[in-house]
């Protein structure tokens, strides 16, 4: 698998950027060594990404991992929209893809995921793990948690605790998509 | 999507999504607990005027391990055997708040007429001897994962062989509706007696010699001889048909490397097709089968699991 740089070109300057691209590595390297320490050693670790960002979040902090400490760390993916709870609220859903590196069965799984709101895609998450095996620990990685839970959700792991308000939402760029890495703050209304 | 009647009805990007969807249910066919909760609360309903294993029994799998309810209806047993008509059993059905028909009806047309009546969506899982399009689709999910699996992507210029009995085949015009879309070549061979009538329309290579085409396609689909739809002599001699239209042991050697062997299913072993051929490693069959699964799922999904505003839901 092959890791992009974290950031290939400069965010256009906005003054609602609240994170830019070296924060954004350091959080996760520093995340990295978090999940390492808490669960004792990259072994019995897979780590789940939910698509999209999520996906390339793990495999930014697997690599993280390998650079740090020549850990390799197992990543994986995992779609959710067939657990969703509000699939007969909007149009049908494409759905993603589901890739499980190893059997689950006494792991330790860690969720991860970018942005961390209501808590109802994590719920989802686990709902889904619970019909593909059983982990012996799940744990929950988000790079930024905006608060505003619907759900008794919380994570183990957070890059930044972004606290946001009714109307506003958190939009987390990654390079291998948009080209750069920065999270910004909209507010409804604004792209 | 509101019903699926017609291979023709769908759109190359439905297509796609529907195989894409399918090769993730697939993955549950590994797992220890093959079940989602995605159509939890839906009921379907398997109406069979017509005998089926592997279809019926593959949309009742479907549904459940999507966590729908399933209910077979068959013709004999209800109410259809004390003469309620078709339309007043649906009716019933739907007044019940079924969400989703899935019909076999020996009728070419009946169900499309079916999907008039009734709110709820409906699939048409083989009507007589016109279409049967969940077939058509697990047909070219086996076939893209054979073509995938030999490294090469895409349809454009394979060509598909779709050989025997099309006279009384809903495969044959469901593959050539749904491959057409897909970009590939379809050429038609069959004796001139099961020949369905305005095939030349179909905008097909149509011949009568197996062995002039044997060699240069890329999908061989041999179709089940259905006696038990002939009335009057079709073909001399069941032992002159496999002479002729067979896939012989013989035969099977001039394919050429990587083409795939198809049948619907369920096959007259001997007749149009030897068992060297069913039972050899590029024989699809099986796969064919177990796609089944996955495929009506992916069709479910696309039905059911979206906002039901616009359909069904009252």
């Amino acid at each position: 698998m092959t890791i992009p740089p974290p950031h290939t070109s400069a965010p256009p300057p906005s003054p609602r950027v609240v994170w830019d691209a070296d924060q954004i590595g350091r959080a996760i390297t520093r995340m990295a060594h978090q999940i390492l320490e808490s669960c004792g050693g990259a072994d019995e670790l897979i780590l789940l990404g939910i698509p999209t960002r999520g996906v390339l979040l793990a495999q930014r902090l697997s690599a993280a991992m390998r650079a740090a400490e020549g850990a390799e760390v197992a990543v994986g993916e995992l779609d959710i929209t067939m657990y969703r709870d509000d699939l007969r609220h909007q149009p049908t859903r494409a759905v993603g893809r589901t890739l499980i590196p190893r059997p689950i069965d006494d792991q330790i799984v860690v969720l991860v995921d970018d942005v961390l709101h209501s808590g109802r895609t994590i719920a989802s998450a686990i709902d889904a793990l619970r019909d593909l095996g059983r982990p012996r620990i799940v744990q929950l990685a988000v790079l930024v948690d905006r608060g505003q839970r619907q759900l008794p959700i919380q994570p183990d792991h957070v890059g930044r605790f972004l606290p946001t308000s009714q109307g506003e939402w958190i939009n987390l760029r990654m390079a291998e998509i948009d080209g750069f890495d920065a999270a910004t703050i909209v507010t409804t209304g604004e792209v | 999507m509101r019903h699926l009647l017609s291979a023709a009805d769908l759109t190359g990007e439905q297509i796609g999504s529907i195989l894409n969807t399918a090769e993730e249910m697939h993955q549950l066919q590994g797992r220890a607990i093959k079940k989602l909760p995605t159509l939890r609360g839906r009921t379907v309903v398997n109406m069979f005027f017509e005998d089926s294993t592997r279809t019926r029994t593959s949309f009742e799998m479907a549904g459940k391990w999507m966590s729908a309810d399933t209910i077979n209806v068959a013709a004999k047993g209800s109410s259809v055997s004390k003469g309620e008509s078709m339309r007043d059993t649906m009716l019933t059905l739907d007044a019940m708040g079924v969400d989703c028909f899935v019909i076999r009806h020996p009728s070419s047309g009946a169900v499309a007429q079916a999907a008039g009546w009734v709110r709820a969506h409906v699939v048409n899982a083989g009507d007589g001897t016109h279409e049967h399009p969940t077939q058509a689709l697990l047909d070219a999910f086996a076939i893209r994962r054979h073509f995938r699996q030999l490294g090469t992507e895409g349809w454009v210029g394979k060509k598909i062989a779709i050989v025997g009995d099309l006279l009384h085949s809903r495969v044959v015009r469901s593959n050539v509706l749904l491959q057409r879309t897909l970009g590939s070549e379809v050429i038609l061979v069959a004796p001139p007696t099961l020949l369905p009538t305005g095939v030349e329309e179909w905008g097909c290579q149509v011949t009568h010699d197996l062995d002039s085409v044997l060699a240069e396609v890329d999908v061989v689909m041999m179709l089940r001889v259905q006696r038990e739809r002939m009335q009057g002599g079709f073909f001399p001699s069941a032992r002159e048909y496999t002479e002729f239209y067979g896939l012989t042991p013989e035969r099977l050697n001039r394919l050429k490397d990587g083409a795939a062997i198809c049948h619907p299913g369920p096959m007259n072993r001997g007749l149009e097709i030897s068992s060297a051929a069913a039972d050899a490693s590029r024989s699809l069959i099986l796969d064919q089968v177990t796609a089944g699964v996955s495929v009506r799922m992916s069709v479910l999904y696309h039905l059911l699991g979206g906002d039901d505003s616009q359909g069904a839901t009252r």
